[in-house]
């Protein structure tokens, strides 16, 4: 009878220790979701300060920040210096990425370190370090410091999503540009590009999400005159306890989610593209692969 | 014949031709980093020794203050805590989501990655509102009559444990899912069909195949956790000093060499605990899977 019951339901559902794990992962999933889930009802609250449950619903919040232009002056910033790092970050990593998964020389496995470190090394130690060097050169508040700090920061997203891209990619599709007579040059654009473009958008919106969300950095060298708006909501937060940035809150949740989501969807394409890529014949149109292909394990 | 062997003759010359080429293709993005990235960080590091003339005193010093001292080993203890916290609690989730199918786990990832995703200040800023004095934790608690007056929740080494376990989480739960991904049923069902216990197979075969995404994450919370900045200046207390926080400190003091060394110190670990990372695993695998 037991064992009945194990062959039965497991791997499935194993039971009295399954239903265990199951509830402490529901809990932690819970304990993960739940704080994000709390600040949007609370930007819409008509009380004047912070208070559960909301009294009433109002857009008071929202009219703060949109009103003032300290916020909206802020909000600008952070976008358009996100969109400079995108295209900068976008335009010295992909080369890059193909450079690193293509050639082969010594010290490559240093060279890939030292460009993907900027990703590990704890962030206050680059704010220190061109903190001082911006306070020497007098760059300190200007959007020109940020945004080349920026840069160092997002290029590794951009080299590791194209390599991710790149590294199904069947080189004889090149040759074959080639020895039709194409230059190198317009190999990449009409033969490379097309194909790894998915790995391209996904690390390019990367760098413009971190630049956008970046605030360490930030607080060392925006000085007055360039706050972003992680900036000003850290001054917010700290100095002013009103909930207008609950609301600042609720409209960054919205706008990196569609981001992110946009990202997942290049992502899961170039997925497919990649197996496809592996599993085609070169020539024939990465339409014919199979759809329910498992994504090779890590 | 001859088109054949012309043909591979200029392929194998293009091919030796492309090698340096690549080469070129890094230059751009080596100089920009060596510039802006490289150089201002191996300047702070030199004056760390070098302020105003040769010197090891800032070390000196940081290792025999004793409030110095005292930041380091509570950086390393909160980190230590953090990684074992985020393991325990996200190893679950991990094999949760691993064991379910696709349509399930495609959906129940998003109570993950949404986390992931938002920004930290502002996940700091709802565990300020959830924990603060007159915050949701506190009201809830009362009303249930558990306690009669508000507790002190914010600005504690709790806080400080909460929310980084929060922010820190969905980087364990990434690695350790991917790996649980790939593990093969079909040895779940060989070693159940042998006669393994559910128990057994756990400790025997998903265990196992497990640890490698169990190293990635413990490394990849291990060394985010010791830089941490932004939350525990927010939700600690005035005993909740983490290394980045007295950097900061000491900036603002116009401290600068000693600043300069303790960054030293925080990046001489993260450097030794990324080479491990490297040897061990590649990033490409751990990285590339746990920020997408």
């Amino acid at each position: 009878m037991r064992k009945k019951q194990l062959h039965r339901s497991a791997p499935k559902r194993p039971g009295a220790v399954g239903i265990w794990v199951g509830t402490i992962a529901a809990l932690v999933l819970f304990y993960l979701i739940f704080p994000i889930l709390i600040i949007v009802p609370l930007s819409f609250s008509s009380a004047k300060y912070l208070s559960f449950p909301p009294p009433g619903f109002s857009l008071q919040w929202y009219e703060n920040f949109f009103g003032r232009s300290d916020w909206l002056d802020a909000a600008w910033l952070s976008i358009w210096i996100g969109l400079v790092v995108m295209v900068l970050a976008t335009a010295l990593g992909t080369p890059a990425a193909l450079g690193l998964v293509r050639g082969r020389f010594p010290g490559k496995t240093f060279i890939n370190a030292f460009i993907i470190s900027p990703l590990i090394a704890p962030v206050i130690i680059v704010a220190i370090g061109v903190y001082f060097f911006y306070a020497q050169v007098g760059l300190i508040g200007s959007p020109v410091a940020l945004i080349l700090v920026h840069t160092c920061l997002a290029v590794p997203f951009v080299v590791i999503n194209v390599s991710a891209t790149l590294q199904g990619f069947d080189e004889r599709l090149e040759y074959a540009a080639m020895n039709l007579g194409a230059t190198p040059w317009r190999t990449f654009w009409q033969v490379t590009l097309p194909i790894i473009r998915p790995g391209v958008l996904a690390g390019a919106l990367f760098a413009f999400i971190s630049s956008f969300d970046e605030l360490i950095v930030a607080l060392f060298i925006s000085g007055s005159t360039a706050v972003t708006l992680p900036r000003k909501m850290w001054q917010s937060i700290r100095f002013e306890i009103d909930p207008t940035i609950a609301a600042v809150s609720t409209i960054l949740i919205a706008f990196t989610g569609a981001l992110f989501l946009a990202t997942e969807l290049f992502r899961r394409r170039s997925e497919r593209l990649r197996t496809s890529a592996a599993a085609v014949v070169p020539v024939q149109s990465n339409e014919t692969a199979s759809p329910s292909m498992r994504p090779a394990p890590i | 014949m001859t088109i054949a062997a012309e043909s591979s003759a200029k392929f194998g010359a293009h091919r030796g031709r492309t090698q340096m080429g690549y080469l070129i293709l890094l230059l751009p993005l080596l100089v920009y980093l060596g510039l802006f990235y490289a150089y201002p960080v191996a300047a702070m590091m030199f004056r760390s020794i070098h302020e105003p003339r040769w010197t090891a005193d800032n070390f000196v010093q940081i290792f025999d203050t004793g409030v110095y001292l005292h930041v380091l080993w509570l950086t390393v203890r909160i980190g230590l805590i953090v990684t074992f916290a985020s393991l325990l609690l996200g190893y679950p989730v991990a094999y949760v989501l691993a064991r379910v199918d696709r349509a399930k786990s495609n959906l129940l990832i998003i109570l993950v990655l949404v986390p992931f995703w938002t920004s930290i200040l502002v996940r700091t800023y709802a565990w300020m509102v959830l924990l603060g004095r007159q915050g949701i934790i506190n009201q809830l608690l009362l009303s249930f009559g558990i306690i009669d007056e508000p507790v002190r929740l914010l600005n504690t080494t709790f806080a400080v444990y909460v929310a980084m376990i929060h922010v820190l989480l969905p980087f364990m739960i990434l690695p350790l899912y991917g790996v649980m991904r790939g593990i093969d049923e079909n040895l779940l069902r060989a070693a159940q069909g042998l006669g393994a216990k559910p128990v057994n197979v756990f400790r025997q075969v998903v265990l196992p195949l497990s640890l490698p995404g169990v190293s990635a994450g413990c490394l990849l919370v291990f060394i985010l956790a010791l830089g941490f900045f932004i939350t525990p200046a927010l939700v600690g207390g005035p005993q909740d000093i983490m290394v980045a926080v007295l950097i900061q400190q000491q900036v603002d003091l116009f401290n600068w060499p000693l600043a300069s060394a303790l960054a030293v110190v925080l990046l001489a670990a993260a450097l030794l605990i990324f080479a491990v990372f490297m040897r061990t695993l590649g990033v490409e695998q751990a990285f590339g899977r746990a920020r997408t």
